[in-house]
């Protein structure tokens, strides 16, 4: 600062100390009301955790799922009475194609013993006089290959001639990703909503402190204080609101995560897919700090915009 | 002078406004201030006050003398005629300029209008403070203050276990504290006993003595013809009375 002008440097000080004092002047305040301002910040911070867990859960179940879509394969049912050799090598010829990265057979004798291993209806099958499973060729495309691309490649495969059925494995794939969808919008609707609570709690609460500060901000404005001066410290206000119900938030959305933890790990395990819960970290944090500032700024805006300018000197 | 310049460093175009050493300080041109409903509590006013002059405003209850006072700061607007202020002309100062207007007036209440919950020190520091002067100086300049109006003891007292006399001394001390060239004193003395209202007389004399041009709403009529100031008489809003004293030579 010491190459600035004294008149620039002695502006700068002042805008700092008046905002220094407004801050701090607010947080006393805060800090003198403490059971009034801990049940606010009780609310916003439940208001604030809710939307954020939520966030967190979908996020976890997309990175989960994320990779289920990779998995996506077709099914080529070959005619029954096909040759073993023959059908090897049309698995070996498909291979070759830019759109398929890999295929395994599942010949009848393997179809049967998983079949009866993991249903356990050995005895039906083993009524049958001969096999009624046909081979099988699992196709697993190209991981570039889009959504159009496998529909496009299953029928393509359906007209060869040693293919009975082309089945492609991809309509559940396609059903999650709808309720996937429907509940992102369904979370990020919770939040805007909860978002609004936040704003309207803090702009209530800025409110009832502008009413109880009447008499102070009528004298302010009788010895020249501007609108600036006297809306700074309910802004502030409104900003400490705000950072400290994005803190508690935080607090919550650990304590919700540690408590799911447990039966979310067992879950993931089941699907052997990636942990289902993740932390917030620092990045969420920030964000979670900075949307409750954000929400806080604007609530007691919003408040101050409309009560400070009825206050005049009488 | 480079006090003054100190507490307005902020207010950057009105730095010098109120040093360009206008000879009128106060100039009301035919002002008329008319309330919704049709009360007419000023009619057709016209009168100057000189830079350092101090101007008692006397008169029976309702007789305009409040009015008079809270158009000068703009608490509120005349219906009709003009207002120049050290040469400014506050129908043309618009209202985010009011503050700055309001920083170099002081204004003293009979009701004090002190906030109860902020000690001595805090009530008079607080022109300072929104005036943004730093930090520092604000210590030195609120003692200086209290010094003049015989408080430095009472710093960190609350206005309440202060008596009648010492909260309005307070509510002087946070007027003057920026040096404002010009006070106004609604019925300074209205809550107190003869002793101690020759005692807040003479503060606003010594004020006066410095340069600062005072104007005084007050009802004790002896009071204010011993001190032998030029006096405004008020009734129904007009100017029945312009006695130019014999205080100065």
């Amino acid at each position: 600062m010491s190459g600035l002008p004294h008149a620039v440097r002695r502006y700068l000080a002042g805008w700092l100390q008046g905002h220094g004092r407004a801050a701090v002047g607010a947080l006393g305040r805060l800090s003198r009301t403490r059971l009034a301002s801990a049940m606010t910040t009780g609310v916003l911070g439940i208001a604030l955790a809710l939307p954020a867990t939520f966030l967190l859960l979908l996020q976890g179940v997309e990175g989960v799922t994320a990779e289920w879509d990779g998995g996506a394969s077709l099914s080529l049912f070959i005619e029954s009475g096909t040759e073993e050799s023959d059908y090897r090598v049309f698995a070996d010829e498909l291979r070759e194609r830019a759109a398929i990265r890999s295929t395994e057979v599942i010949t009848p004798e393997a179809a049967a013993e998983e079949f009866s291993a993991r249903s356990g209806m050995r005895d039906a099958l083993d009524l049958l006089d001969e096999n009624p499973l046909p081979p099988v060729v699992i196709v697993v495309p190209a991981p570039d290959l889009d959504a159009a691309g496998l529909q496009a490649l299953g029928k393509e495969l359906q007209s060869l001639e040693l293919v009975d059925v082309a089945r492609l494995d991809l309509e559940w794939v396609q059903r999650l990703h709808a309720i996937m969808d429907l509940l992102r919008r369904a979370v990020w609707l919770v939040a805007a909503l909860l978002a609004v609570t936040v704003v309207l709690v803090v702009g209530n609460t800025i409110r009832l402190a502008i009413e109880n500060r009447r008499e102070e901000i009528v004298i302010t404005k009788l010895i020249g204080g501007t609108d600036a001066f006297i809306r700074r410290p309910f802004l502030y206000e409104g900003v400490w609101y705000g950072a400290f119900g994005g803190l508690l938030a935080a607090l919550l959305v650990e304590v919700v995560r540690l408590s799911l933890a447990a039966p979310a790990a067992d879950l993931a395990t089941l699907y052997a897919a990636e942990p289902l819960l993740h932390g917030l970290g620092l990045h969420g944090l920030v964000r979670l700090l900075a949307a409750g500032i954000g929400l806080g700024l604007v609530g007691s805006w919003l408040a101050v915009g409309r009560h400070l300018a009825a206050i005049e000197p009488t | 002078m480079r006090a003054r310049r100190d507490s307005t460093a902020s207010a950057g175009l009105h730095e010098h406004f109120l040093d360009r050493i206008p000879i009128r300080m106060i100039q009301f041109d035919h002002v008329s201030k008319q309330y919704p409903g049709g009360f007419r509590a000023l009619h057709d006013l016209s009168f100057t006050v000189a830079k350092g002059e101090l101007v008692f405003l006397t008169g029976p209850s309702g007789a305009g003398k409040s009015t008079l006072l809270r158009l000068v700061p703009l608490l509120e607007r005349p219906s009709r005629g003009q207002i120049v202020i050290a040469g400014i002309n506050l129908s043309r100062l618009r209202g985010r300029r009011i503050p700055f207007l309001r920083r170099r007036v002081g204004m003293i209440f009979q009701d004090h209008r002190l906030l109860h919950d902020r000690t001595v020190f805090d009530n008079v520091a607080l022109p300072l403070v929104i005036s943004g002067v730093p930090h520092r100086e604000v210590g030195r300049r609120v003692r200086a203050a209290l010094d003049k109006v015989t408080l430095l003891g009472k710093e960190r007292a609350y206005p309440v276990t202060l008596s009648g006399g010492e909260q309005q001394r307070v509510g002087i001390a946070r007027a003057v504290v920026t040096r404002p060239p010009i006070l106004l004193a609604d019925e300074p003395t209205g809550n107190l006993d003869p002793d101690l209202s020759e005692e807040i007389m003479q503060l606003f004399v010594q004020f006066n003595r410095v340069g600062v041009t005072t104007l005084i709403a007050s009802h004790d009529l002896v009071l204010v013809r011993r001190l032998k100031h030029r006096c405004l008489r008020l009734n129904d809003g007009r100017i029945v009375a312009d006695d130019p004293g014999s205080a100065y030579p």
